[in-house]
Formats: structure tokens, C-alpha cells, sequence
């Protein structure tokens, strides 16, 4: 009994994000406004990030601040090339690469220099990292444009203007009345790529590696006596996460043809994504899906809503002020807590395992 | 060559140990800046920041110390302390444009007791409500400290709105004395006093009192004091309150230093507060204190020295004391 139950959860699950695959994939086509395709697209990357985040958080129990620093360091990376190398495949390349590697570096070092501390300071020194580098972006204006960011073109392929199919007037093919134009193929760049990220992560957690992760996870003193050596994998996995996060950052920065500190490395997004993480359930891929769509169509249409309660409030003290549209972290927060206390396995994690009580 | 080490190290113990690295630090700098009244302002500067920074660190260090527990909402009792503080100030206006310090220094009481009062009342129902549940779940702690801090901040917004508050200084603490071409602002000496007679209270409390001794009896092993019969966790609760009481007393006291606070204000501290903590070593008040005076000079001697390496100066101090340190400078954990 126990077991069909919670079989049935994890297939709902499952489904579930098949269905999310399913409606991005098709998303062009079935949501024909701007703004939903910018939901579609910051729904596929943040996916990616956050289930490489949860790569840390989920399977290993390592708390970092520095995520977001990973994200922006490839942000950054291809967007100073495209600015500096003009438009085309080989900055996007090369700035990818460039980040990766910049991530591997810092992500080395900030786990060398953990080693050495209590596992409980990892979470304090990657929050004093992160807030060094956002500060240095700011700073360094010449070369990231300081507070402003950076703006950009992106490869020739992505612009609006290019057309993909022509009929023999020349003009732009419609298909179910969308415009085949170079609009659609950065979506499909951006989708694509994050599925491939994503399926990548999948297969990892699913190997060897992967339960020796989990593993750690559950005991590590055991773990270690087994014959593991923990701290080799921390730092593998956090090297590994912070690459995934920076390849994330690449393609947010060729869709957005704009970088700058608010979009890619402010704390704001360091506790987005970590809320997706809980919301969605840690140490379930999948959860990183569900929690990721979640939190992204919130911010994008439940400020709408909560704009309404707070009008339809107006003449009562305070209240008014905590519905205010951007007063909805507000509210997050609480959820946030109350999952924490009561659902610590998150939606998916949850359901999947067939209630909290187990 | 070792003999000559070991002496060496000998004496340093015996003159002070890593106390005299503050020394060290400012003699340095006095060195590099050249100009003894801009190094003493500096100096005076620092210190006084060192003194602000310790009460905020103080009582997350504790807190860890004695219960483990790591809390990422430390940084709400210093906004909400600034804030407070700041209202408080802004009502009593009158008494503070008087001509009379007595009527100053009542206003500027006061604010930071309407501060104090409320980091008790806030520090008791934040450990009841939201750390009690998940004692001994580092990665749970986090995160719920974490959310916490995020709703209080928001909170902050709700009521206060997201403009910079500007705070009423007292008239008596205005201005600043001038000593030969040395100017020494009051208000930095006088902030200076009084982290000075916080951390002496705290130090004859913990060292001097039964409460004191059965807090640092609990830091040091939590189980044995439990199994001869003493409620650690009602103790907890005290330490608790007193932590928060005295991070909202650092943030009266940095509201009337900066004059003009914004809600972001907590935030920015917590990631210096973290660093403070973590060089000064988990635990002790002294190894806190330490920190946060070392913290405060490095952070004045560079802004002055190289203003582009400042922001980074403190994560390049923690890098290098934990490569030497790896628990800090004194920690109290073994």
C-alpha cells in the first residue's frame, strides 16, 4: 500500500514536469504574447540553476551563498566578449568558456579554503564571496558597466529581423501564426541548451557519483569510513554546480542582450532561487522544475493580483501596505518558513515520498 | 633558527598573543599613511566602528557558542534597531534641538532603550517561534533564519517605507573636538565609550557571575552542564535576548553614526557582522571584540589608503587569518 502510494506520487510528479516540458517546448506557439515568451525563457534558465543548485543544497547538504556569483560570472563573461568582439558565435564561445573557467577557479578556491573551516562557515564565507564580487561589478565600471550593465547584440541568428523560412516573396513564414523569425530560434537556443543542462544533471545524480553524493548527504562520518574521501566530492560537486550555473548564465545573457549586477548576481536572485529550491523540494530534480515554474509565474502575475486585494483594502491601516505588489517577498517569506517547518521535503519531495508524516 | 622562533613566539604569548594584532595593524598603517592626525582620526574612526561592529557580533557568536545555532536573521535586530531608534529620535525632536544636554541625553536614552526593549521582546519570540523547532538541523536553521530575515526586512519596508530615513543626532554629540590639527568627532568617541562599557559589562558578566559561568560552562560542553542539572535551554533563551537586545543597541547606535539609513542597512552589516564572527573565532565575547576592532581599522586604514581595495580588504583579512586560524583567532569551541 505504502509503496503504491508513493509510486503514484512520484509518477504524478514526473508527469507533472513532463507536462512543463511539454507546454515550454510549445510555448511560442501556444502563449503569442512578448511578456509570456520572457516568462517561458526565465522559466527554462531558472530551471537550470536551480537544479544545479540543488546539485549542492539537495544531494550533498551544502549551503552556498555564491551561487549567483557562478550565474553572473558567465553572464558577464559573454556579454563583456559580445560588447568588446561585436556580435557572433565566437564571443558567445569564448565567453562561456571564459566564465566556466573563472567559476572553476573561484569555486577551487573557496572550497580548498572551506576545507579548512568548519562545514557551518562554508554558508557565511560564499555569502562574504558573493557580496565582494557584486560589489566589484558595481565598481568596476570600465569593465562591467557598473550599475548599469552592460547592453549588447547578440549573434546574428537571434534577431528579430532574420528570418529562418521565406516563402518566394521573401517574407517571414508564419506557422500557426508565429513568425518563424530569429526570436523563435533564441528561444529554442535557450530551451534546448537548458534541457541538455537539465538531462545532464539528471544523469549525473543517477550515477555512481551521484549516491555517493546522497550518501554524504545522509551520514557523513559513515560515509568517510566507508572509504570516500567527502571532502574530494564537496569540492567536485560545488566545481560541478558552479559550472552548470555559469553555462546558465551564458545563455541568459545572449537571450537578454543585457547584463548587469540587478539581473545576474544581486542577493535578490541568490533568494529566489533558494526559495524555488524549498518550494520545490530539495534533492529531487524534478523539484527544481516545479519550484522554478512556481516562483517565476508568481513574481510575474501574482503582483498583479496582489495589487488588486491591496486597492479593494485601501482604508484599512497596514494592510494595504503589506499587499502592495512589492510587498509579495513578504509573503513569500512566510510560505517559505511555514515549508520549512512543516514540508521540509517540498512539493515534489513530498509527494514523491507519499506525505510529510514518513 | 626553530629555537629563535620559538622564543620569539614565547614572548609574543607572554605580551599579548594575537591580542596584539590590532596593534600591529595600526602601527602598520601608521607607517604607510605617514600623517599622524589623519592616522589618529582614522584610528579613532576605526575603533569606534569596532566597538559598533562588536555589539552586533557579539551576541551571534554566543548564541552559536552555546546552542549551535547559526542565525541568518541576526541582521532584522540591527535594521529594526536602527529604525526604531530613528522614530524614537524623530518624535522627540524638541528635546533634542534643546539647548540642555540633559534633555539630549534623554532623548538619545530613550531610543536606544525603545531599541533594547524591543530586540528582548523580538529576540525571545524569534527563538521561541522560529529557531526552537529545528535545533541541531544546521541546513533547517539556515533556511528558516533565512526566511525570517526576509520577511522582517520586508516588514521594515511595509512600515518605513524604501526611501533613506534621516537620523537626528543630539546636540551635545554634534560637532567634533579639535586637538592641536587632530579633529576627533564626538559622536565616534562617545560611540567608542560606550561599546567600551557594553563589552566590560558583558566581560565581568561572564566572568564574574554564576549566570556568566554556567554560559561559558554551556559553550564549552552543552551535554555535561545538562546531565548536573542546569536548564541550558532557559539560558538560551536569556543569551538569546541579550544577543538581540545588543545587536539592536549596535544598530541605534550605527543609525546616528551614518545619519542616513535605508532598509538595506541590516543586510550590508550581516555580511561584515559574518566576517567579524569568523576571525574572531565562535564563542567568546573576546575573540569578537578582537575581530570586530580589526575589522573597523583595516576597514578605515584602506578606505583611506587605496578606497577601491576597501570593500574587499575585509574578505582578504578573513582569507588570510582563516589560512592561519582555521577557527579563528581565540575561539572559545574546542
Amino acid at each position: 500500500m505504502q509503496n503504491t502510494t508513493r509510486n503514484a506520487g512520484a509518477y504524478t510528479i514526473k508527469g507533472i514536469v513532463l507536462i512543463i516540458a511539454a507546454l515550454l517546448l510549445f510555448a511560442p506557439f501556444l502563449f503569442q504574447d512578448v511578456r509570456s515568451l520572457e516568462v517561458a525563457a526565465r522559466i527554462c534558465i531558472f530551471i537550470v540553476l536551480v537544479a544545479s543548485f540543488d546539485l549542492l543544497i539537495g544531494y550533498t547538504g551544502i549551503v552556498s551563498f555564491a551561487h549567483t556569483m557562478f550565474f553572473g560570472f558567465g553572464a558577464y563573461g559573454a556579454a563583456i566578449l559580445l560588447k568588446e568582439m561585436g556580435p557572433g558565435w565566437t564571443p558567445v564561445i569564448l565567453g562561456g568558456l571564459a566564465g566556466v573557467a573563472v567559476s572553476m577557479v573561484f569555486a577551487v578556491a573557496i572550497g580548498l579554503l572551506s576545507l579548512r573551516v568548519k562545514a557551518i562557515f562554508f554558508a557565511m564565507i560564499t555569502l562574504a564571496a558573493a557580496s565582494v564580487v557584486l560589489v566589484l561589478a558595481s565598481q568596476l565600471s570600465q569593465i562591467t558597466g557598473g550599475e548599469d550593465g552592460i547592453t549588447y547584440r547578440g549573434p546574428d541568428l537571434f534577431k528579430t529581423a532574420t528570418k529562418l523560412v521565406t516563402d518566394e516573396d521573401g517574407k517571414v513564414i508564419r506557422l500557426w501564426g508565429v513568425k518563424l523569425n530569429g526570436k523563435l530560434a533564441a528561444y529554442y537556443f535557450v530551451f534546448i541548451t537548458s534541457l541538455i543542462l537539465f538531462l545532464a544533471m539528471l544523469r549525473f545524480v543517477g550515477s555512481p557519483f551521484g549516491t555517493v553524493l546522497k550518501a554524504i548527504r545522509e551520514n557523513e562520518a559513515r560515509a568517510e569510513a566507508i572509504g570516500y574521501r567527502v571532502v574530494a566530492y564537496r569540492t567536485a560537486v560545488f566545481c560541478l554546480s558552479a559550472a552548470v550555473a555559469s553555462l546558465a548564465g551564458t545563455v541568459y545573457a545572449v537571450w537578454l542582450k543585457y547584463t548587469g549586477p540587478a539581473t545576474t548576481l544581486s542577493f535578490a536572485i541568490m533568494i529566489d532561487i533558494l526559495l524555488m529550491v524549498v518550494i520545490g523540494g530539495m534533492g529531487t530534480m524534478w523539484g527544481a522544475v516545479i519550484g522554478a515554474v512556481l516562483m517565476i509565474l508568481a513574481q510575474y502575475y501574482l503582483r498583479d493580483l496582489m495589487g488588486v486585494a491591496s486597492e479593494a483594502l485601501a482604508g484599512v491601516p497596514v494592510l494595504p501596505e503589506l499587499l502592495a505588489p512589492d510587498r509579495w517577498l513578504f509573503w513569500l517569506g512566510i510560505i517559505f518558513i511555514l515549508l520549512v517547518y512543516f514540508f521540509p521535503k517540498g512539493i515534489a519531495g513530498t509527494a514523491m515520498s507519499g506525505g510529510a508524516k514518513q | 633558527m626553530n629555537t629563535l622562533t620559538n622564543t620569539l613566539g614565547q614572548t609574543l604569548g607572554r605580551a599579548g598573543g594575537v591580542n596584539l594584532l590590532p596593534l600591529i595593524v595600526a602601527a602598520a598603517a601608521f607607517g604607510l599613511i605617514g600623517a599622524p592626525s589623519s592616522w589618529l582620526t582614522l584610528t579613532v574612526a576605526g575603533l569606534a566602528m569596532g566597538m559598533m561592529l562588536f555589539l552586533m557580533a557579539s551576541g551571534l557568536s554566543l548564541v552559536f557558542g552555546l546552542m549551535d545555532v547559526l542565525n541568518f536573521g541576526h541582521s532584522a535586530f540591527v535594521s529594526f534597531g536602527a529604525f526604531i531608534s530613528a522614530t524614537v529620535l524623530a518624535g522627540l525632536g524638541g528635546w533634542l534641538a534643546a539647548d540642555s544636554w540633559m534633555l539630549n541625553a534623554l532623548a538619545l536614552a530613550a531610543a536606544y532603550l525603545a531599541a533594547i526593549s524591543f530586540g528582548l521582546v523580538a529576540g525571545w519570540f524569534f527563538e521561541t517561534v522560529i529557531i526552537r523547532p529545528v535545533y541541531r538541523d544546521h541546513l533547517r536553521q539556515i533556511l528558516i533564519t533565512i526566511g525570517a530575515m526576509i520577511v522582517a526586512e520586508q516588514t521594515i519596508l511595509a512600515f518605513w517605507g524604501g526611501t533613506p530615513l534621516s537620523v537626528a543626532r543630539p546636540q551635545f554629540l554634534e560637532g567634533s573636538w579639535i586637538i592641536g590639527d587632530v579633529s576627533i568627532e564626538i559622536y565616534r568617541a562617545f560611540a567608542f565609550a560606550l561599546g567600551a562599557v557594553v563589552f566590560v559589562m558583558l566581560y565581568f558578566m561572564l566572568n564574574r557571575t554564576r549566570i556568566g559561568l554556567l554560559i561559558r560552562a554551556g559553550v564549552e560542553n552543552r551535554e555535561m552542564v545538562e546531565s548536573l542539572g542546569f536548564r541550558v535551554d532557559r539560558l538560551f533563551i536569556g543569551v538569546f535576548m541579550l544577543g538581540s537586545a545588543l545587536a539592536a543597541l549596535g544598530g541605534a547606535m550605527w543609525a546616528g553614526y551614518e545619519t542616513l539609513i535605508t532598509p538595506a542597512l541590516g543586510g550590508e552589516l550581516m555580511i561584515v557582522v559574518f566576517i567579524v564572527v569568523i576571525i574572531g573565532g565562535l564563542g567568546s565575547i573576546e575573540g569578537t571584540l578582537l575581530g570586530a576592532i580589526l575589522v573597523g581599522l583595516m576597514t578605515n586604514y584602506i578606505g583611506f589608503l587605496a578606497p577601491k581595495l576597501a570593500l574587499a580588504s575585509n574578505m582578504i583579512l578573513m582569507v588570510a587569518i582563516l589560512l592561519w586560524r582555521p577557527n579563528g583567532l581565540r575561539p572559545a569551541i574546542k
